[in-house]
């Protein structure tokens, strides 16, 4: 199983982490420093899998974000790769071409496709178009609810003229 | 920046990105950071804020969490949200907490009320989202509030619901399967239910399918047998998806579905496992994926090795493994790293079925274990560490123990560095290297190697082999005694070494008479002076030095002594200068030497000395000790049942002894432990090594099977005795520069430097029992085409090679395979007891080979490699001339038909028709699937 999904930035900024296993506050900022110093020290030619800690962290850098997934020792990596890829596909479809400035001004939006795609550590769904048409019912959701609170404020906002 | 459907931030929030991406220092972001905490700590607990404006807060909170700060403050307020009516708002109230709770926070609590609101909403969305932080956040203790719930879900009409609610039961099942299975009174029940769901959606959704494969593969991997039955369904659904059966939308790179098809195959891997059966239904769709599989893409190759994994999970089957060996083949020939990476892996994985793939790859091996990918070289290890075996284990631990000394990661170093003493114990070829290796991982890996491995090298040394043989213990002890001495000179050493140093020093530093007392107990004095700071080694070495005068055991004693020197620094003061008066120590076999001391520390209160009977007392036992050598004979039980066999070896060892220091052509290899095999009648040897047989349970178990190695120099003796004197040389040299040629032209377009061939022998050239038979095999076809081209040689000597090698070839079939049917097959008992007799030599010959004569080893490695295909050639021609039953014994390995047939009537006949066959000059192929079928089928 995936232990947690890690996106940093060339410079070591973290712009998207979730935990699938539990770890205590203290042990996620070390997690992070110690992978970070890892991965983005290794070379480009090298392979994208590193072993840490009795765990295997797969990683692939997108421009100049690093996506990182911890699995178990006996995880296929080459499939977790694949998986990686299928995020940045999704994201990218949703984005249009995405950049890491989506990432990190719409996080949250990049956290609830992750949920669509990521549960409890295992891949729940593989096809993009079925992952698409779930976060378009829930954007389409937010457009209504902002549609109303527009109104709202307006009316309010005429009211207390 | 995101202009897509206005995702509304405020422009608070799009500051505080855009300053803090601009700041230049991390404590400029930082400050940054802690202001945005504090305005939102402000403005969080204001009383009524809009439920945007709030919802944006959490938002903010969640970023300056990610950056690393505590924003905890905020959680209550996250949890408040997730009680919104608005989805919008709930949503963001999910995400936060999910975010920011661990299962076991205190707030989760708070939630379940209204997650088990939210899971009966009409709305599908809100029920999504609440099954999501249930697969976050659920412990063990809230479970039972939610299962029934989730169970119910997994009928939902929407396709999205069902999928996470079966997710969801997948991590209850994960937390804690008693507690579901306990509340689900019949949890084949609940597995019914999903098998339902799951066949039922095999047409429907892909997608809830594959999310019912994950809770599916945990259920199976708990209990594969009540699953059996299932086998079938998954074969079908398998074939399904890799005939493109599911929708377009499953594709992925113009796969079929190939994330199902990795979580079938691994399931398939552990259905198959050992059930031959159920192996059975799996080959024909396995072979599809193998030969459909596009290996050009990486998704394709994932796939791909998915499929490898499989097939060495499951019951073997040639054809798949064939496949197999091919995709590994191609992995490891790629340029990319990855591909190699999965290849070496692959490798490791495959190894444990057929052995043999490992020398096809045995450079691109090589050449992964020297790549600068530090992740790609730990592969490597693990599978080198996987084929050890006691031919190769000096070159493999060397190479760990190099690449140990060079890392600092110290997960990874205590891994290696218990890795390395496994090896070592299991497979070490002597007692010098072993403790010379031991004393290179205490050195390097120090303080991580785990203390129990300390003691047992102190038990070790002290027991020996735990037989009567004590001039080999000795020898061992003083070449302990003598490397430690070497070693006390280094600037620093680890605590744990330092105490194994200090008390084999102590014990046994005299033991031999080349150091005097004196001089131990100076370089001791030394080490207390140079580690005054360490405690414990101070204390140790104390003790030593009592110890170093009687050779008892004293611990006790000296336990009290640590006592006494625990009392107060006066004490310590007093006991230090009884350093200088060592040799006092050493004269004075009554200790009276301590009485001041002791009296002195009664006096303070210390524990009254032992009283003088019980001192003689420990002296007695020591006494019994010493003795115990001696008297060996008079444990009668133990030594009488291997008293039997004493005269007819010995009869046999004259010839033997006298071969072993002929036979091994350079002389230098054999010196190490000739010299001190010499002095020991061999007689004592054999019974050594035939008790150490039947005496595994202990330390024994270190020196690993003594008939291992014997295949190789028994060869050796042979060839010796079919080529008189001159003419060995000879042969060998020929044979070695004929291996070259068909070594390189097998691989013509590599150019591949002579160190890297040397380790590859080193590496492969005994890594399998199949590869170490053919090499006698080989050796004496070698010996017989060499006379055939040297015709001076008389011709009666052949025919003794024969006899010889047949007889010689025996125990490897005997003791390796330890099948019935092949010893009643051979009649020859006394050349078998002939044998015996060689067997110490030969593992004398093969030890000291492989450590310091690797240059001249590795061509003679050489050779197996490139004739053992032709090896096995010969033996099928000619098992099929004169002992055709032989081929259909199953299970066997293919290397025994040689020797079977070798064994035959007319051993002459079938020597030059070998050797005929090779003259006619056909080359060697690198496999013969018959003989796999006839194996493996």
């Amino acid at each position: 199983m995936i232990h947690f999904v890690l996106l940093i930035s060339r410079q070591g900024k973290v712009r998207l982490i979730k935990w699938y296993s539990p770890y205590s506050q203290k042990e996620r900022t070390k997690v992070i420093r110690e992978l970070s110093g890892v991965i983005l020290t290794r070379g480009p030619k090298l392979c994208n899998f590193v072993e840490w800690r009795g765990f295997k962290v797969v990683y692939k850098r997108y421009a100049s974000l690093y996506f990182c997934m911890c699995i178990d020792q006996d995880d296929n990596e080459l499939e977790i790769l694949e998986i990686i890829h299928h995020y940045v596909e999704i994201l990218d479809r949703y984005f249009g071409s995405v950049c890491e400035l989506d990432l990190i001004f719409n996080f949250h939006k990049a956290y609830y496709i992750l949920d669509e795609i990521l549960i409890a550590g295992e891949l729940q769904e593989s096809s993009k178009k079925t992952v698409a048409l779930l976060i378009a019912a829930q954007d389409s959701l937010v457009e209504t609810a902002k549609e109303q609170a527009g109104s709202i404020s307006n009316i309010i906002a005429q009211a207390t003229k | 920046m995101g202009s897509q459907g206005g995702f509304y931030q405020s422009k608070e929030f799009l500051d505080l990105v855009k300053s803090i991406g601009e700041a230049r220092s991390k404590a400029e972001e930082d400050r940054i950071v802690l202001s945005e905490i504090e305005t939102l700590k402000r403005r969080i607990s204001e009383p009524d804020i809009p439920k945007r404006k709030m919802k944006e807060y959490i938002i903010r909170l969640v970023y300056v969490e990610m950056l690393g700060h505590d924003a905890s403050f905020g959680y209550i307020h996250a949890v408040k949200m997730t009680h919104d009516d608005s989805l919008l708002v709930k949503r963001t109230g999910y995400l936060a907490v999910t975010l920011f709770l661990n299962e076991d926070h205190d707030l989760i609590i708070l939630i379940v009320n209204t997650i088990q609101k939210d899971l009966k909403s009409d709305n599908y969305l809100v029920v999504c989202a609440a099954l999501n932080v249930v697969c976050k956040l659920i412990n063990e203790e809230t479970i039972p509030a939610m299962l029934p719930q989730v169970v119910e879900l997994l009928v939902h009409p929407k396709e999205a619901v069902r999928k996470k609610a079966i997710m969801a039961l997948h991590r209850f099942y994960h937390k804690s399967p008693s507690s579901v299975s306990h509340l689900v009174s019949n949890f084949r029940k609940v597995h019914i239910m999903w098998l339902h769901l799951f066949q039922r959606l095999c047409d429907n959704d892909p997608g809830v399918m594959g999310a019912t494969l994950c809770p599916l593969f945990d259920l199976i991997t708990k209990d594969v047998n009540s699953y059996k039955d299932l086998v079938i369904s998954f074969v079908s659904i398998l074939k399904q998806v890799a005939e493109r059966r599911l929708p377009k939308a499953y594709d992925y790179h113009q796969m079929p579905a190939p994330f199902i098809q990795i979580k079938l195959l691994k399931i398939l891997a552990l259905l198959g496992s050992g059930d031959k059966q159920a192996s059975e239904d799996m080959y024909t769709v396995v072979g599809d994926i193998f030969r459909k599989c596009d290996s050009s893409s990486n998704i394709g190759n994932a796939v791909l090795y998915e499929c490898i994994c499989c097939v060495s999970s499951i019951y073997p089957n040639p054809k798949l493994l064939e496949s197999a060996a091919d995709v590994i083949s191609r992995f490891l020939k790629s340029d990319s790293h990855n591909l190699k990476y999965m290849g070496i892996d692959a490798l490791s994985r495959l190894i444990k079925i057929s052995p043999e793939i490992a020398e096809q790859h045995q450079l691109a091996v090589i050449d992964c274990l020297e790549d600068p990918d530090d992740t790609l070289k730990r592969k490597t290890f693990e599978l080198l560490y996987k084929m050890t075996k006691s031919t190769n284990v000096e070159v493999i631990v060397d190479r760990m123990i190099d690449y140990m000394i060079r890392i600092n990661d110290n997960h990874y170093k205590t891994e290696i560095a218990s890795r390395c003493v496994e090896l070592a114990e299991q497979f070490a070829p002597s007692n010098q290297w072993f403790i010379q290796t031991m004393n290179k991982v205490f050195e390097h890996a120090g303080d991580l190697v785990n203390i129990k491995v300390a003691h047992n090298l102190m038990r070790l040394i002290a027991e020996g082999f735990g037989e009567d043989d004590d001039t080999a213990d000795s020898q061992l002890r003083s070449s302990a005694v003598e490397s430690y001495l070497r070693i006390l000179g280094e600037p620093k050493l680890p605590s744990v070494f330092l105490r194994v140093i200090c008390w084999v020093l102590g014990e046994y530093g005299t033991a031999d008479g080349k150091f005097s007392a004196s001089y131990i107990t100076g370089k001791l004095c030394d080490v207390a002076e140079a580690y005054s700071n360490d405690e414990t080694v101070k204390c140790q070495t104390l003790m030593e030095e009592l110890l170093a005068s009687h050779s008892t055991d004293l611990q006790q004693r000296a336990y009290e002594l640590q006592v006494v020197i625990g009392l107060d620094a006066h004490a310590v003061d007093c006991i230090m200068p009884s350093d200088a008066s060592c040799e006092d120590i050493e004269v004075d076999k009554g200790l009276s030497f301590l009485d001041g001391y002791i009296q002195e520390s009664i006096e303070k209160g210390a524990q009254p000395y032992i009283p003088e009977s019980e001192r003689s007392g420990i002296l007695n036992i020591s006494n019994f000790r010493n003795q115990d050598h001696n008297e060996a004979s008079s444990h009668s039980l133990r030594f009488e049942a291997y008293e039997l066999p004493k005269p007819t070896m010995q009869s046999r060892i004259p010839p033997a002894s006298l071969a072993s220091t002929e036979l091994v052509p350079v002389p230098e290899p054999m010196y190490p432990r000739e010299s001190y095999q010499t002095p020991v009648p061999s007689v004592s040897l054999d019974a050594g090594s035939s008790e150490l047989k039947l005496r595994l349970d202990g330390v024994q178990k270190k020196w690993g099977r003594p008939t291992y190695s014997p295949a190789t120099s028994t060869s050796n003796s042979t060839l010796q005795k079919t080529v008189n004197g001159i003419t060995q040389v000879d042969g060998a040299s020929t044979s070695n520069s004929r291996t070259r040629e068909t070594y390189d032209s097998r691989k013509p377009q590599i150019e591949i430097s002579p160190e890297k061939q040397k380790l590859a022998a080193s590496l492969f050239g005994g890594s399998s029992k199949t590869e170490k038979r053919p090499a006698a095999v080989h050796k004496i076809s070698k010996a017989s085409s060499h006379v055939m081209e040297k015709s001076h040689v008389p011709k009666y000597s052949m025919e003794v090679a024969s006899e010889k090698t047949a007889s010689v070839q025996q125990p490897p079939d005997l003791l390796d395979l330890g099948e019935p049917t092949v010893t009643s097959t051979s009649p020859l008992v006394d050349p078998f007891k002939q044998l015996e007799g060689l067997l110490d030599t030969t593992q004398v010959a093969s030890a000291v080979n492989h450590g310091s004569i690797a240059a001249i080893e590795s061509p003679d490695m050489m050779t197996l490699y490139a004739d053992t295909p032709a090896a096995i050639r010969n033996s099928d021609l000619l098992s099929g001339l004169s002992n055709p039953s032989i081929i259909n014994m199953p299970g066997d390995t293919t290397t025994t038909q040689p020797m079977q047939s070798s064994k035959g009537p007319n051993l002459k006949d079938s020597l030059e028709r070998d050797a005929l066959v090779r003259q006619m000059g056909v080359t060697p192929s690198s496999q013969n699937p018959n003989l796999f079928k006839d194996l493996l089928g």
